[in-house]
């Protein structure tokens, strides 16, 4: 609503409407680096495009249910190869992915290792980016031995690594057995490691440990576009990105725009903007051969 | 970087809505029959911290509602999250 403050305070200046235009921003192209399009209708590739999206990253993720047979994964690894690339190319963006058996799964290893068997199949598919998101759930044993085994997997094929970090009252605990446990990989380049879903209370262990950071803006549960800019600001835009991690939830494929606007709203100039939507997460996934 | 000014101007009808709708959640608990449980005891615990005057607030919140343990857990009991700890 600040618009009606505009025209009830005339004289106040929230931002110069002399020189606002709505299509500085969204003439603005942009990267989603983080979300689940499987979970999503052909109609939300066709607003990330007219938002201004030209590059999408979609990790392999919990579907909502917990598969039945390992040979779920090999479709799902189809899907994220084969698939959903074509769907996305009809909008003119391009589609990327990360593979692994997701934190949630992963607290049965004996599953979670035959999943893990599947995946040299697809490893070398063009679009397929590095491993993730790979991570923890609930911080239990299991998770953290297949997160290990993934993060090896990883060193061993010279890929990046995308983390998701647990949820709510997990968060804190689980990105500090990550940490600790990445710590244990004395060959790990962590430039080429990406911890997503940071808040407020993880973004600077992340960051001063000399990993990349991801700011989810996603509703109730992660960030809002206000405080993810909050973050911005205190912390600098160097080794952070951000993305809306849409999925099967009550989500918003367009959480990226709306908060390039609120960016806008509060005087962050367009190269700013540029710089965190667009140019880190192509320096960031550029350090994977595939990404083109 | 916009002023207190301008901030105000932008953002204090919403933060004032988002105060409101918490105070009526607070009378809703307490209005209904039965018994609350952790996750009320730890809204009411990180209360106080919105009247500090530290720079951090939102991230006392967040570390008031956070398992501070340290070791990892057996096995998952639930696959979920409740946004406190018990």
């Amino acid at each position: 609503m600040w618009w009606l403050l505009i025209f009830r305070n005339p004289h106040r200046r929230l931002f110069d409407l002399q020189t606002f235009r709505p299509s500085d921003i969204f003439r603005m192209k942009y990267i989603e680096p983080h979300a689940h399009m499987v979970s999503r209708t052909t109609d939300d590739y066709e607003k990330l495009a007219i938002a201004g999206c030209e590059v999408l990253c979609e990790p392999a993720f919990w579907a909502g249910f917990d598969r039945s047979s390992a040979a779920g994964f090999y479709d799902y690894f189809r899907q994220l190869t084969d698939y959903e690339p074509k769907r996305a190319a009809k909008f003119g963006i391009q589609h990327y992915c990360w593979l692994c058996i997701n934190p949630k799964e992963a607290d049965d290893p004996g599953f979670a290792r035959e999943v893990m068997d599947i995946m040299p199949q697809f490893l070398d598919c063009p679009n397929v980016l590095g491993i993730g998101e790979i991570g923890l759930n609930k911080n239990t044993r299991n998770e953290l031995a297949i997160f290990e085994e993934h993060v090896q997997l990883a060193l061993d094929r010279e890929l990046p690594i995308l983390i998701h970090t647990p949820h709510l009252e997990d968060k804190l605990k689980g990105t500090r057995l990550i940490l600790d446990s990445l710590a244990t990989f004395s060959k790990l380049d962590r430039a080429k490691v990406i911890i997503d879903h940071v808040e407020e209370h993880t973004i600077s262990q992340v960051l001063d440990a000399g990993y990349w950071a991801g700011m989810t803006l996603y509703p109730q549960s992660k960030c809002s576009p206000n405080r993810a800019i909050d973050m911005l600001e205190i912390y600098g835009t160097e080794r952070l990105w951000m993305n809306s991690a849409c999925d099967w939830g009550v989500s918003d494929p367009l959480a990226v725009p709306r908060c390039m606007l609120e960016m806008k709203k509060r005087q962050h100039t367009a190269a700013a903007i540029e710089q965190i939507v667009y140019h880190n997460p192509r320096k960031f996934l550029s350090q994977s051969p595939r990404f083109v | 970087m916009p002023s207190k000014q301008e901030l105000l101007d932008l953002q204090f009808i919403d933060a004032r809505h988002k105060l409101i709708d918490l105070a009526a959640f607070l009378d809703r608990i307490d209005r209904h029959p039965g018994a609350d449980d952790f996750r009320y005891a730890a809204l009411k615990a990180a209360l106080p911290i919105l009247l500090t005057d530290r720079p951090d607030r939102a991230r006392a919140v967040l570390d008031a509602f956070s398992d501070h343990s340290t070791e990892p857990i057996p096995k998952a009991v639930f696959q979920g999250a409740l946004g406190a700890p018990r």
